[in-house]
């Protein structure tokens, strides 16, 4: 089996990716990770104020700023890529069948 | 302070207004880096202030700043280990501040304006940072203009910035499939800055000269584009009437407005814009709405407004750009040509769609038309809801003086 493990917080006062590294119980958190599990890809994502969301109604691609704001769509799948800049992401996006029934949110890999 | 200072004075504040943005765009695409393009910006306008007195104003005023700030940031990515890409780009410019060749500097505003105006950003953030950094307001002008606290502005323009590095927003001019959409975001920004400048306060009314500015730079920048020309004529349409829009704090209609102080050149200069964009053969909302403005404007008196036009104007802007407000004013023109039954049949059909609930111009509207059509109760009754929900004290008089005019029913 494969398994997504989505990593949530409200952001308030989110640690910065050193305080992370520099953070004991993540560390043994991530050898614990790679000990017992096969990691395909890991990122952690920029905060929410760098979303940007994509949907494709009528054939018009709507991109707005910000995450998804309906709480009827769920997390139904991700994607891990490599593009030029934001406007390559929308229009991978914009083709992607979940955008013309729900969206998709394109957030920046923390890195 | 002698007459020659004050010369020199004046030629860095007619720079600033007319070279600022080109000054900002050029150090973006030169260095990526908003906030110090934005630094060496200020810092050549400022090294020109005790420059230009001694040396003299230079020929061409743009490439001796754009220059200046090219020095300025080279100086500074120099300091900073990972500069060596930067210092790449920025050794690109020619070196000599005064002979530059102005063919080398092209001009970067229409990426700035374009990536200003990204929808992945807020759109407070995109009229912000259009107001910033290709107008030249300072932070602390945009936040007196646009009623919000300075901290409060100040954080919007950084997190803009932030977001475009951070989600990689391209610094460009949208590709062909991208660019209608791209282009109305853009047009939306500075209609919306024009629109913010058109109230009532003193202290905004610097936005509406700033959208004018930023519409003919558009205009100058995609000359084969309608859209900006027919924003641009529908701006100096409504700048013309500004003067006669509101007596002594009470709104006066269209119809009521002293059309002898209609300001004459900017009606002639909208009007030969907008016959520009037409001739082009591709209408667009902005156009259409223009178009209407100009047959108002044109208009001798309230009489002879051509009205059937205007009807048939509003017709097709609902159908390039539909929403229940082109709805409203289309039954105001169908009212005046067919007659007020057929414009309040259409009046009470977006009431009952519900769709402009809380809008203070439906009541309004509907007012205005019982009240011409003798139905004074119905009138009161709809004038009252009209007051409970009008925004602004202008618009609030003047639907209160209409009240005094009706008699009670009783």
């Amino acid at each position: 089996m494969k398994y997504v493990l989505l990593i949530c917080d409200d952001e308030v006062d989110a640690p910065t990716n050193e305080q992370l590294a520099a953070d004991p119980g993540h560390t043994s958190w991530l050898q614990e990770l790679t000990r017992r599990s096969d990691v395909q890809a890991m990122a952690r994502l920029r905060p929410v104020v760098d979303a940007t969301t994509v949907r494709v109604r009528d054939g018009q691609a709507l991109v707005s700023d910000g995450p998804f704001a309906e709480t009827k769509d769920f997390v139904g799948g991700v994607v891990l890529l490599e593009c030029a800049d934001l406007d390559e992401a929308i229009a991978i996006a914009a083709g992607h069948p979940y955008a013309r029934r729900g969206c998709v949110e394109i957030r920046p890999v923390w890195e | 302070m002698s007459a020659s200072e004050r010369e020199v004075r004046a030629a860095v504040e007619a720079a600033y207004r007319e070279e600022w943005g080109q000054v900002v765009a050029t150090m973006i695409r030169l260095t990526g880096d908003w906030d110090l393009a934005e630094d060496c910006a200020q810092e050549a306008f400022t090294a020109a202030l005790t420059a230009w007195p001694r040396d003299g104003v230079p020929r061409r005023p743009g490439a001796w700043l754009t220059t200046t700030a090219r020095n300025r940031a080279t100086d500074h990515v120099r300091r900073d280990a990972a500069g060596a890409v930067k210092l790449r780009a920025l050794a690109a410019l020619p070196p000599d501040p005064d002979d530059p060749d102005p063919e080398e500097i092209p001009d970067e505003r229409l990426r700035l304006i374009f990536t200003c105006c990204h929808p992945a950003l807020p759109f407070p953030a995109r009229v912000a940072l259009t107001l910033r950094t290709l107008a030249g307001l300072t932070t602390a002008e945009i936040a007196r203009a646009l009623l919000t606290a300075e901290t409060t502005m100040g954080q919007r323009l950084s997190r803009a910035k932030r977001k475009i590095q951070e989600a990689g927003i391209p610094y460009r001019v949208p590709p062909a499939e991208l660019l209608a959409h791209r282009l109305a975001a853009v047009l939306a920004v500075l209609y919306l800055i024009f629109n913010e400048g058109y109230g009532e306060q003193e202290q905004r009314r610097a936005l509406t000269a700033e959208a004018i500015r930023l519409a003919r730079v558009l205009v100058a920048l995609m000359p084969a584009e309608p859209e900006p020309r027919g924003l641009l004529a529908l701006m100096l349409l409504h700048e013309s009437r500004r003067p006669t829009r509101v007596r002594d704090g009470v709104l006066v209609t269209l119809e009521q407005q002293d059309r002898t102080r209609w300001d004459r050149a900017l009606i002639d200069e909208g009007v030969r814009v907008l016959d520009e964009a037409l001739a082009m053969r591709h209408p667009g909302p902005y156009q259409v709405q223009a178009a209407i403005a100009a047959c108002h404007a044109t208009a001798p008196d309230a009489a002879a407004t051509d009205w059937a036009q205007i009807a048939g104007l509003y017709a097709t802007l609902a159908r390039l750009a539909p929403s229940p407000v082109v709805e409203l004013n289309r039954a105001v023109a169908v009212a005046m040509t067919d007659g007020i039954p057929a414009g309040l049949a259409l009046v009470d059909a977006i009431a009952s769609s519900g769709r402009l609930e809380g809008y203070h111009l439906l009541p309004a509207t509907r007012a205005d038309l019982l009240r011409r059509h003798g139905r004074p109760g119905e009138a009161r009754a709809s004038y009252e809801q009209a007051l409970a929900l009008a925004p602004s004290t202008a618009e609030r008089r003047y639907l209160a003086e209409r009240l005094r005019e009706l008699a009670p029913e009783d």
